[in-house]
């Protein structure tokens, strides 16, 4: 007889029930079976009605991030064989909005990201016709982990501060800033004080890490915000108060 | 239902669909622009493009040395005019990411730097480690939320083309969270919805790719084409398909029959040599690479697996810190997904399709004969890849076709009335389509996941790596009767709530229809050319079948299909040559 495994996976069908509940699925196991393939063979073949995000399968789109026993994951890069004998509990990411079974509401998420001004802010742009501003590979360095952020949300999933203060601007988005500010091209570090070093921003962060140990990319926004707190701040407070000239 | 509008409408939020997006507000600031996909932006399969991107910037190169490459490596089957405005405008778009901080990998003076890449007789493909689709798209993404004139409807699923007084006047569409459906007027379209890899059952492509816009394009009568010509990269990991990089070859990677015996010499691509030579063996391109593989596992001289046969790519040579620093994607999927380490073991791979060198037709300005619809990216065939690309030139292409698109869009939108209030009946129209089609229907007996599985295994057999007339007539009756079979198809989901279930149908109805667009031109072109290879017809004929195919859909029966003579400009057809 074949091996199966069971998921035992939450369930919220807004036009149906009220409370979200479990709902039990007995699927094969297969050793190079990640939970993602267990969802799409529940889907496929037992239950079309179940519903969750998935792209690329590789751990790189972002997509399909849930809980599996509790701990936030990427489920197209965590195998089945991690947690036998089972059952395996499949849940939405904690502290956003259901939509529906495993898809959360991100809106919140996305209003954050335009709020600490991702992009390059220069105050003179130079012609293309220049060429490329030069970038050694050092300076690359200094940004290129915060720069992997997938935007998965496992991070705001394990933060306990978001979970309590829905204002906190968060993991991802704050390792984002952190990733132009330390970008030798950009200008815009100022600019995002306000935001970063505001009641929301920050000083929010009580260095819990659970971000970091989660993330799937190892970006390390505890890492991000200790930087900003530690040694960023002071220096673009003194920016601001020299003239353009002096710095 | 209501009726929203904006005067261009991007579909798709990808790589093409922003740079679009962008275009449209930086040469029109007065226009208002939406992208509507059915993911967010940076779930887009841009995302997992992993290489580089080619555009020619150093001393030593030239624009007609990378037109060159193009043309060869798409087997003559490129509209030159289309490559030489293409390698005239990369650099400078590539430039435009660099100063939007996309973090290109640099030489240790701060330049740009740049890699070999498979087809490419210089150096040229720029890259970001190997993540520059990642890095392209999130660059792209963030840098488009600075302009608040871009307005955006993430995760809606675009049902159908608004067509009214001959020209593509806005789009209907559901949005996933509610279900509700709306119609979205425009004044222009611009479709950038990618590829559709999910017709074939083994592929790098992302579950999101589908062929919507082919087949939104089809429906509304503007034509596909060259949609015979289907890439497979020679380097997928078994089972899952995902990607190992041409870069790992570019980088000194060695393809490995089970001997241990670097095969490709035995297909005229050159001599092995210890370091990579430019055009050849494993930096020959991909057409020629997973040609190879088949020969080599008819000779038995393949390893096999669970997941069928496969060969060895071997990087041990290269030492953990070049693959750390330059192949680091490659290292962390092999060990995720595989449980190998490519610094001490070798790499099992297997060809798997990958890219769609067809598309839906277009001019040097992305428009569709369609007036009012554009298209650009992998959903769009604006003739620059023929019948083979070569790796590294997507992502350029993206940029440069994706901002020509929406120029031009930006463009005819001005020029355009408002549409007419009727409009909104063929919105009512589709509402009662899907309604009785999917969600209220009692009968039916279909699984998805059947049908798509069919649909899947008979592309895979007939318009694979090699086909033959026989087995793509017989395909051409097998997906009529799944198309049949799928008015019978039954949901389990009759939710409006973000019901997957529903779009999964539609998008297997996409698939369907480019599934046949695939299998009806691949019938007809009786040669071989680059990716097209019939063992019924073996030799490339120039005489009949310098042209383009273009596939049209009819109302009933086979889909029909036509043909457009090739732009030659300065480079008249000759032979392919690699490793000479």
């Amino acid at each position: 007889m074949e091996a199966t495994v069971a998921l035992s996976v939450a369930r919220y069908r807004p036009e149906q029930e009220a409370e979200p509940i479990f709902q039990t699925y007995e699927v094969p196991f297969r050793k190079d079976w990640v939970i993602l393939d267990a969802l799409n063979y529940i889907k496929d073949q037992l239950d079309g009605s179940l519903s969750f995000r998935w792209s690329c399968r590789m751990g790189v789109c972002g997509s399909c991030g849930m809980k599996v026993n509790r701990i936030p994951k990427l489920t197209c890069a965590t195998f089945l064989g991690d947690f036998l004998p089972g059952p395996i509990c499949v849940e939405p990411l904690d502290y956003f909005p259901v939509i529906r079974d495993l898809v959360v509401d991100l809106t919140d998420f996305m209003r954050k990201l335009n709020r600490v001004k991702p992009w390059i802010i220069r105050t003179a742009e130079k012609p293309l016709s220049e060429g490329e501003y030069l970038q050694t590979p050092a300076q690359l360095d200094t940004y290129t982990q915060f720069s992997m952020c997938i935007n998965c949300m496992l991070c705001y999933s394990a933060c306990p501060i978001y979970g309590l203060e829905p204002t906190f601007v968060g993991p991802a988005a704050i390792a984002l800033a952190q990733r132009y500010n330390m970008d030798s091209r950009d200008q815009g570090a100022a600019e995002r004080l306000k935001l970063l070093s505001g009641k929301d921003g920050i000083w929010e962060c009580t260095f819990v890490g659970e971000c970091t140990k989660v993330c799937p990319k190892n970006v390390d926004p505890a890492g991000a915000i200790q930087q900003y707190k530690l040694a960023g701040v002071a220096d673009w407070f003194k920016s601001l108060l020299l003239p353009r000239g002096a710095r | 239902m209501d009726r929203l509008s904006c005067d261009v409408l991007v579909v798709g939020g990808g790589g093409a669909g922003l740079r679009a997006a962008i275009a449209v507000v930086e040469t029109r600031p007065e226009l208002r622009v939406a992208v509507i996909s059915k993911v967010y932006p940076m779930r887009s399969h841009t995302v997992s493009a992993e290489g580089g991107a080619a555009a020619v910037i150093k001393p030593g190169d030239s624009l007609d040395e990378h037109a060159y490459d193009t043309i060869s490596g798409g087997d003559w089957l490129c509209d030159q005019v289309a490559v030489e405005a293409f390698v005239k405008e990369a650099p400078e778009e590539m430039l435009r990411l660099e100063h939007w901080g996309c973090p290109w990998s640099r030489e240790p003076d701060g330049h740009i730097a740049v890699r070999p890449f498979g087809g490419m007789k210089i150096e040229r493909t720029w890259f970001a480690a190997d993540k520059t689709g990642f890095h392209l798209l999130h660059t792209l993404f963030q840098t488009s939320l600075k302009y608040e004139a871009i307005q955006r409807y993430d995760e809606w699923f675009v049902t159908r083309l608004l067509v009214d007084e001959g020209r593509c006047q806005g789009v209907v569409a559901i949005e996933m969270a509610t279900g509700r459906m709306e119609v979205i007027t425009a004044r222009a379209v611009v479709l950038c919805t990618g590829g559709c890899g999910k017709v074939f059952p083994f592929t790098t492509n992302a579950n999101i790719k589908n062929g919507d816009g082919m087949a939104l394009a089809y429906r509304a009568g503007a034509p596909l084409k060259d949609m015979e010509f289907v890439q497979y990269h020679p380097t997928g990991l078994p089972f899952t398909g995902i990607l190992i990089t041409e870069a790992a070859r570019a980088e000194g990677g060695w393809l490995l029959n089970k001997d241990g015996y670097r095969y490709l010499q035995d297909y005229d691509l050159g001599k092995p040599e210890p370091r990579p030579v430019l055009r050849s063996m494993e930096l020959g391109p991909r057409d020629r690479l997973s040609q190879a593989f088949v020969k080599e596992q008819e000779k038995g001289r393949t390893l096999e697996g669970p997941y069928g046969h496969y060969v060895h790519l071997d990087l041990r040579h290269l030492g953990e810190k070049l693959i750390d620093r330059k192949l680091p994607f490659v290292r962390e999927l092999c060990l995720k997904y595989m449980n190998i380490d490519p610094v001490r073991e070798m790499i099992p791979v297997r060809p798997v399709v990958h890219y769609m060198m067809g598309g839906i037709s277009t001019d040097l300005h992305g428009a569709t004969p369609l007036p009012g619809l554009y298209a650009a990216g992998e959903a769009a065939c604006v003739s620059i890849n023929g019948a083979n690309r070569l790796g590294s030139n997507s992502l350029t292409e993206i940029l440069v076709f994706g901002a020509r698109a929406g120029k031009a869009a930006a463009d005819f939108a001005c020029e355009q009335q408002t549409p007419r209030p009727s409009i909104l009946a063929q919105g009512g129209d589709e509402q009662r389509r899907i309604e009785e089609q999917f969600l209220r229907k009692t009968a039916g007996r279909e699984r998805i996941a059947t049908l798509r599985a069919e649909m899947q295994q008979t592309v895979e057999e007939a318009a694979g790596i090699y086909r033959t007339g026989t087995t793509l007539e017989k395909a051409a009756e097998k997906l009529h009767s799944l198309q049949e079979r799928f008015h019978d198809v039954a949901l389990d989901d009759r939710s409006y709530t973000f019901n997957t279930e529903l779009t999964a149908a539609l998008e297997l109805s996409y698939m369907l229809d480019v599934a046949e667009a695939i299998v009806q031109s691949a019938f007809h072109r009786r040669e071989s050319r680059g990716s097209h290879q019939r063992t019924d017809y073996p030799e490339r004929d120039d005489r009949k079948f310098l042209t383009h195919s273009l596939v049209y859909r009819s109302a009933a029966g086979r889909p029909r299909v036509d043909y457009l003579p090739v732009t030659i400009t300065r480079w008249p057809p000759g032979k392919r040559v690699y490793g000479r």
